[in-house]
């Protein structure tokens, strides 16, 4: 008997075949033009001058990076130095969306694991609960967040009222609002993943490991996590790169003071004191970031890694 | 005697974190909603129910802009969705009904663009973008970026479905004269309605909730929902702040759920689920 | 109405040749799916009025050969011609051929009147003709009471119909079923396979028809094409295939055979001199192409007598009675070393020969045949 052909002959699906470059053209129009050139302008825009009410003057410079990474003195002839300030804010961007990653993995593991082993309708409904926070608007989730833990707010009320403390917690506007404000955002997406792993493992590899001696624990380190990883590398992904960029949480949380990439690209396009150049640059150097962390991903599921 | 927890899905303290998980999940939303029917004027005294916020919002003195605004995100949202939702449909058609064809492995990933790509880079280029084609930032530019990020929204649930149509109704309306054209439109689109519908939705929501790219793009003179109650916000929590965010809080949540409900209905007239016996 | 580079399917018969006779004439078609050949120089001819079926194991090439008149995919080489004209260039919806497909395809949100008018309606027919005719196709496949129900409230063997309805509504002059009856069970396969043939005489169409069941084939068709590996073995009525195999394949697949080892020593005029094992001559008729030298003689277990040992052309001993109801198979083991299988009804006058008895085997020479190896 010959061999079945890898195309499928009954369902290989060109109904529509020779029509394919004009159905997707308007999505190429529409990102091409709106998404993809813009980024490139962006990349151009960093090279530029600045205007000083904001916009940008034709003039090619590398200024912007220079002023991101280097100081020259109050009147820009003195030796370079190291410029930490703007480095120190992507360092604690990172580290603080890499905490905010931690924190998601410590409770969302879990919780991600309940749920997928619940059966039935309980499963459903677990998840519909588990996701409807995350439909709601996130600006809406930061406010409440700020709403709650603020000094005259209804968590400092409670403690009050309890007697735990005699005076009101200093939460908000410290880097600590800021951590939460993360973790709340991007709990959901740090579950998610997870769930769908776990939903997809194979009990049997438990069981199979219990007859070989193996505690719960030992299952669980050397058995269930390096067959669930890609979900949760999926999930950690899902936190930490809109965590790296993130606006709202360290605006409205953490106040001037704690300055993240977003609050500091924010900045440069609002009116005068605005340096698009400069902003465009930081936008730039977010974005590589990024890539680079995608880019290792792919690359790990690619090699079959993950 | 106690038998041992034999269960292998078990581990002690999962279900406490997760109920812990869904407490700080859910109390900043459940205090926001409380106290929007607080009647007090100061936000954080309790006094008696009240539905007072509720209409300040509607007939108080920021009344007027609140509306400006909520008219600017729906109709803005109305039409991203609808434009995301039509270029959505012909990318699918072209991603899984069209064979091979240049650049369609590139396309997959120019589709989910929008999505790697962090939210304040899209808002900045996009800024930079208009800025220097010299395009005034209004509500057109808003509209023409809710349109790009609202693309993969509504990609998803339609190819989701359409995938799972398998093509030979459309062979079968071919074999029966139909032209490609008609096949779609009597034989496709119809059995693909239940995706379309969700992607919408979806799309809809997407684009009403947004913020951070909005407010990059929409110059001085144009507010929507989310950046008036931002700009509302930073100058001191309101009373009526928290009745327009539970007022948002739960039209996103009622959309979700009907996005969810509609796909639940396709889920169960999909063609390929319903298998008859003799 | 469906028409794309001015050739609709009503101005398609005024293009076609006067010679009615030949329905689908496939030409020397080969079909490659990148590496892998589906199907390898088929040339066959299909009358206009017949009953014809491809008939052969999955992946056999029979399905490809259909999906390729019916227009879904296209000729790498050769040629097909519907009533002289060749048929390559137009899309599926220009070719008046129609389909029942092996899974029916119903529209699942239509019900079963607009399932059936679809076709009627894509032509350009108003809906008030479409109707009646819907009514007339309905009552042939026995399914008028079920003009409004929807697909998913039909059992298969329902939609199976519907399916069929559906084809035959737009009058083609060629059906092509694909293996439509594979899902139904026996006895109302039993029922449809006579509907189909009853259908057939009484429309005129020409139907192809897919199976891989051979029972199916013998039953149904004028004519029958065997396919194996993308090739056609043989083809012929029910009664040549049967009674005249071409080669292994054909003898082994269709109904049950032995094959016996001879040495030919001579091929003349369709004729084969053989010699059995254990030395006895026989003079049998012999497939196109079988040489001198080794060959096999195909020989069917029901035209074999068993008579007392010494008596016969062949010489065994019984090894096994397999039991069937109506019949009785027993197996022999031929001194020579292979085994014979001889097909016994199970009836009280016959002596059945104990197990270890010796036997010899008797058949007529017209009932055997040289294969080509």
């Amino acid at each position: 008997m010959a061999e079945l052909p890898k195309v499928n002959p009954e369902g290989s699906a060109k109904t529509y075949s020779g029509f394919g470059i004009p159905l997707i053209l308007p999505a190429w129009i529409i990102i091409g033009f709106f998404l993809v050139i813009p980024v490139a302008m962006m990349l151009v825009y960093s090279f530029l001058t600045k205007e000083f009410r904001g916009g940008v003057i034709w003039e090619f410079s590398i200024s912007s990076y220079d002023q991101f990474f280097l100081y020259r003195g109050l009147f820009g002839d003195s030796p370079p130095v190291i410029e930490w300030t703007y480095i120190s804010i992507f360092w604690r961007s990172i580290w603080q969306a890499g905490l905010a990653t931690f924190c998601c993995l410590i409770i969302g593991f879990p919780t991600a694991w309940f749920i997928a082993t619940r059966t039935g309708r309980n499963k459903t409904i677990w998840l519909f609960l588990i996701t409807i926070p995350y439909w709601v608007n996130l600006l809406i989730r930061t406010i409440s967040m700020k709403f709650l833990i603020r000094d005259n707010g209804p968590l400092n009320e409670f403690f009050l009222s309890i007697g735990l403390i005699s005076e009101p917690f200093h939460i908000i506007n410290t880097n600590f609002a800021v951590q939460l404000g993360l973790f709340y955002s991007y709990l959901p997406f740090m579950v998610l993943p997870i769930y769908a792993a776990v939903e997809r493992y194979n009990f049997a590899l438990s069981e199979a490991a219990a007859d070989l001696y193996a505690s719960r624990t030992v299952t669980l380190l050397k058995v269930i996590l390096p067959t669930v990883k890609p979900g949760i590398v999926a999930g950690c992904i899902l936190v930490f790169v809109p965590s790296l960029g993130a606006f709202l949480a360290p605006d409205l949380l953490g106040g001037a003071k704690n300055f993240m990439i977003g609050s500091l690209i924010e900045e440069q396009f609002k009116g005068a004191a605005g340096n698009w150049p400069f902003g465009a640059a930081a936008s730039m150097i977010l974005l590589s970031l990024v890539l680079i962390v995608l880019t290792f991903y792919a690359r790990n599921q690619t090699k079959g890694q993950i | 005697m106690a038998t041992k927890n034999v269960d292998l899905r078990h581990f002690t303290g999962f279900k406490s974190l997760t109920l812990l998980c869904l407490f700080l999940l859910y109390a900043p939303l459940i205090i926001v909603m409380v106290y929007s029917f607080n009647d007090s004027n100061s936000i954080t005294r309790w006094n008696t129910v009240s539905l007072r916020w509720y209409y300040d919002l509607f007939y108080g003195v920021d009344a007027p802009k609140f509306k400006t605004a909520a008219i600017n995100s729906i109709s803005i949202a109305v039409m991203a969705a609808m434009s995301a939702t039509v270029i959505a449909t012909m990318a699918a058609t072209a991603m899984l009904r069209a064979g091979k064809f240049r650049g369609k492995s590139v396309s997959f990933a120019l589709i989910n663009l929008p999505l790697m790509v962090p939210e304040i880079v899209t808002a900045v280029a996009t800024l930079i973008f208009f800025s220097a084609i010299g395009f005034t930032t209004g509500y057109l530019t808003i509209l023409i970026a809710h349109i790009v990020f609202c693309i993969p929204f509504a990609y998803l649930p339609i190819a989701a479905r359409m995938q799972g149509i398998e093509d030979v109704y459309e062979q079968a309306a071919q074999d029966l004269y139909a032209t490609r054209f008609q096949a779609f439109r009597l034989i496709l689109l119809p059995l693909m309605a239940p995706g379309i519908i969700s992607g919408f939705l979806l799309a809809f929501i997407i684009s009403l909730d947004d913020f951070i790219i909005t407010n990059f793009v929409k110059g001085a003179g144009v507010e929507t929902l989310p950046t008036v109650i931002f700009g509302a916000v930073k100058q001191g929590i309101k009373p009526n702040i928290m009745a327009i965010s539970t007022l948002l809080l739960a039209v996103s949540v009622g959309f979700v759920a009907l996005s969810y409900f509609v796909g639940r209905m396709g889920e169960k007239s999909n063609p390929t689920t319903t298998k008859q016996g003799d | 109405m469906a028409s794309f580079r001015g050739i609709t399917v009503s101005n398609f018969w005024d293009r076609m040749s006067k010679d009615k006779e030949i329905a689908v004439d496939i030409q020397n078609v080969t079909k490659t799916f990148g590496a892998f050949t589906a199907l390898n120089g088929v040339s066959l001819d299909i009358r206009d009025n017949e009953f014809f079926t491809l008939l052969g194991p999955s992946g056999c090439g029979k399905t490809t050969l259909l999906r390729l008149i019916a227009g879904f995919e296209e000729v790498t080489n050769g040629a097909i011609h519907l009533y002289g004209q060749n048929i390559a260039d137009l899309l599926p919806n220009e070719r008046p051929i129609n389909t029942v497909f092996q899974q029916y395809a119903l529209f699942p949100h239509m019900n079963v009147t607009d399932n059936v008018m679809f076709g009627l309606l894509r032509l350009g027919h108003d809906t008030s003709k479409a109707k009646a005719r819907v009514g007339e196709v309905l009552e042939l496949v026995r399914l008028s009471d079920f003009a409004d129900r929807m697909p998913s409230q039909l059992s298969g063997g329902q939609q199976q119909r519907v399916a069929l309805a559906r084809a035959l509504a737009p009058s083609p002059k060629v059906l092509l079923l694909d293996e439509p009856l594979s899902a139904l069970d026996l006895k109302l396969r039993q029922a449809v396979r006579l509907e189909l043939q009853q259908i057939q005489v009484q429309t005129g169409i020409t139907f192809i028809f897919v199976t891989h069941d051979q029972e199916e084939a013998l039953t149904m068709s004028d004519r029958i094409a065997v396919l194996e590996g993308g090739r056609v073995q043989q083809v012929g009525s029910a009664r040549e295939i049967y009674e005249a195999p071409e080669n292994k394949f054909v003898a082994d697949f269709i109904g049950e055979t032995n094959l016996i080892d001879v040495t030919v020593s001579n091929v003349e005029k369709g004729k084969g001199s053989c010699v059995l094992p254990g030395g006895a001559q026989i003079i049998c008729s012999a497939a196109e192409g079988a040489l001198v030298g080794s060959g096999h003689l195909s020989l069917r277990p029901e035209r074999i007598k068993i008579t007392a040992s010494g008596k016969g052309m062949l010489e065994g001993k019984t090894v096994r009675h397999i039991y069937l109801g109506t019949d009785l198979h027993i197996e022999v083991s031929l001194t020579s070393g292979s085994h014979v299988t001889v097909r016994m009804q199970n009836s009280t006058q016959i002596k059945i020969p104990n197990v270890g008895q010796s036997v010899g085997l008797d058949f007529e020479a017209s009932s055997a045949r040289l294969l080509v190896d």
